[in-house]
């Protein structure tokens, strides 16, 4: 087991299995025909992010980079935590953006009884490590511990 | 994070719970960011992302309700981006009763919540609110509190205005405390370049692949381009400001830039030069063979790929009112030279409301129309979101609507000779 320190955004602590992207991650082109059309497994629909596409996301520890694209993303992780389709935590190797950063913070503040552990700035080195199927564990203090 | 009296009397609850929990979101954003402090807003008027209403999205106007419930809504008023139909963009029956029956089943709903939030006006629906027609054009060095990646990188760059890239409903959030966190594109340290990259190309590159190429390559942080201003020369002028808004849109949604100078011809660029670029910047050299790459390296994810297009976009971001002319001319042209009276293609431009009422006044309207070309005020990529049209194989000049969408990029040249029933 290797254990990683990161910065927490939003608070929480889960276990769960990772799901990996060295790509930044598009949460609208990833998120937005799962969320519309009932996808039970939240499959991820970004055609251009071939680590992700098509791989459920509904309660895994997202590893990524940062997030990218459109202004919409914010709201869309919103959405996805409000109808409980989201990942258990959103782990990110670089310093959150400010996409994903409203976001989390939004469904911290708004939702009640929904926790999506959020933590930033683990490091290049977390996300080489981390390969999908591993186990994740989330602590409260922005440890996370990775499991092969 | 300092807070002011006032502010720390809003997030205490003194102006009631759903305002301090407006605060709470917007001190929680900017401590993300290191933010030390709140800056007042101080543009005239605010621009939001969230245009449609999609049934998916009822949390976000559940949220909307909790705001209008408690009289929060500042006097900011705003303009938004585009509707999600429009009954002259071709679509069939099924698609239409998905549109209307499982999609867009709250927009009528969600449209009165923006004109009690403080809508600018009817027209106001639009991504790229700061041209002259729409009226939402901020001042340089002006506080926006503005989401739509599309207009915050063009405020920005063009324009010279400071705006982070805030997501949709942080956006409204800002306006109603009148203040926004100081971090990343408000800062003269976060406006800094990061990269310098080099235009190398033997020709006027195309500002979307251009754009996507440069998005994909720094993500979300600042480039300083060198070597664009001998294709598109150092005035912002009609012309100018047009091939960086597509520009800009390409970078923001293939990459995540919020902000970039283009050297000799944006506003910070021209004051600062290359004191705009921080030290240990990196380097990015494009050429035309760095262009191809990135243009074949797209996915194609038609199932046929060879299918036939049923329908064709331009215009995401919104086209302006000389794109339009500029169009309109190059169709008839391109008609003539094929020997076509119509577009092969049923093909839709987009504008805002307001650009499109001025296109009607001039004597470009019915010749375009002649052509066979369809106006719309549309979001096409929310017409796109429709698993029907998904499947549609439809092609796009717009690297945006591309990345979101099924929809197939090709450049403004190859779109016009297919759709002018030229080889494709």
């Amino acid at each position: 087991m290797r254990t990683f320190q990161g910065r927490v955004i939003t608070p929480g602590e889960v276990t769960a299995e990772a799901v990996v992207t060295t790509q930044g991650f598009n949460t609208l082109a990833s998120l937005q025909m799962a969320l519309q059309f009932g996808d039970k497994e939240v499959k991820c629909g970004d055609q251009n992010n071939e680590e992700l596409h098509g791989k459920p996301l509904i309660g895994k520890a997202l590893c990524l980079p940062q997030t990218i694209g459109s202004t919409t993303g914010g709201l869309v992780l919103y959405c996805a935590c409000s109808l409980q389709k989201n990942p258990a935590c959103m782990l990110f190797a670089n310093h959150i953006d400010s996409l994903a950063a409203a976001g989390a913070v939004l469904a911290d503040v708004w939702i009640e009884g929904v926790s999506m552990p959020v933590v930033d700035s683990l490091g290049d080195e977390f996300l080489q490590y981390v390969k999908d199927g591993m186990k994740i564990t989330v602590k409260a203090d922005g440890v996370v511990e990775v499991e092969e | 994070m300092i807070l002011t009296k006032e502010q720390q009397a809003i997030l205490d609850g003194e102006k009631g719970e759903t305002l301090a929990k407006v605060m709470k979101t917007l001190v929680m954003y900017g401590e993300a960011f290191e933010a030390e402090k709140l800056v007042p807003i101080t543009s005239k008027y605010n621009h939001l992302v969230t245009s449609f209403g999609l049934k998916v999205m009822a949390p976000v106007y559940d949220l909307m309700q909790q705001l209008l419930d408690a009289g929060v809504a500042s006097g900011q008023k705003f303009s938004v981006d585009p509707r999600p139909l429009d009954k002259n963009v071709p679509a069939n029956f099924l698609q239409n009763f998905v549109f209307n029956k499982f999609m867009y089943t709250k927009q009528d709903f969600y449209e009165g919540q923006l004109k009690e939030l403080g809508l600018m006006n009817d027209d106001a629906f639009t991504c790229a609110c700061y041209m002259d027609e729409v009226g939402n054009k901020p001042q340089k060095g002006e506080v926006l509190s503005w989401a739509e990646s599309s207009a915050v990188v063009y405020a920005n760059s063009v324009l010279g205005a400071r705006c982070n890239r805030n997501s949709g409903i942080i956006d409204i959030m800002g306006s109603i405390v009148g203040y926004v966190p100081y971090f990343g594109l408000l800062t003269d340290e976060g406006r800094k370049a990061t990269w310098v990259v080099k235009v190398q190309t033997t020709k006027k590159p195309e500002a979307q692949l251009l754009g996507s190429a440069i998005g994909m390559k720094v993500m979300e942080d600042v480039p300083y381009v060198v070597g664009l201003d001998q294709w598109i020369g150092n005035e912002l002028n009609d012309a100018a400001c047009a091939y960086l808004k597509d520009f800009g849109a390409a970078t923001a949604s293939n990459g995540a830039v919020g902000l970039y100078h283009i050297a000799n011809l944006t506003p910070e660029a021209v004051e600062l030069g290359e004191g705009i670029i921080a030290e240990g910047a990196q380097e990015y050299i494009i050429d035309d063979a760095e262009l191809e790459r990135v243009k074949n390296n797209y996915p194609v994810i038609w199932k046929n790929p060879d299918a036939k297009p049923k329908l064709c976009f331009i215009g995401c971001p919104h086209l302006s009112l000389e794109q339009l002319k500029e169009w309109t001319d190059n169709v008839e042209a391109a008609l003539k030279k094929n020997g076509q009276k119509k577009v092969t293609i049923p093909t839709v431009f987009t504008a805002a409301p307001k650009v499109l009422e001025a296109f009607e006044k001039t004597e470009y309207a019915s010749r375009l129309k002649a052509t066979g070309v369809i106006t719309s005020y549309i979001c096409p990529l929310m017409y796109m979101n429709n698993p029907l049209c998904k499947k549609m194989p439809v092609i796009t000049s717009s690297n945006k609507l591309r990345t979101y969408t099924s929809s197939r990029y090709y450049t403004d040249a190859e779109i016009l000779e297919a759709i002018t029933g030229g080889k494709r």
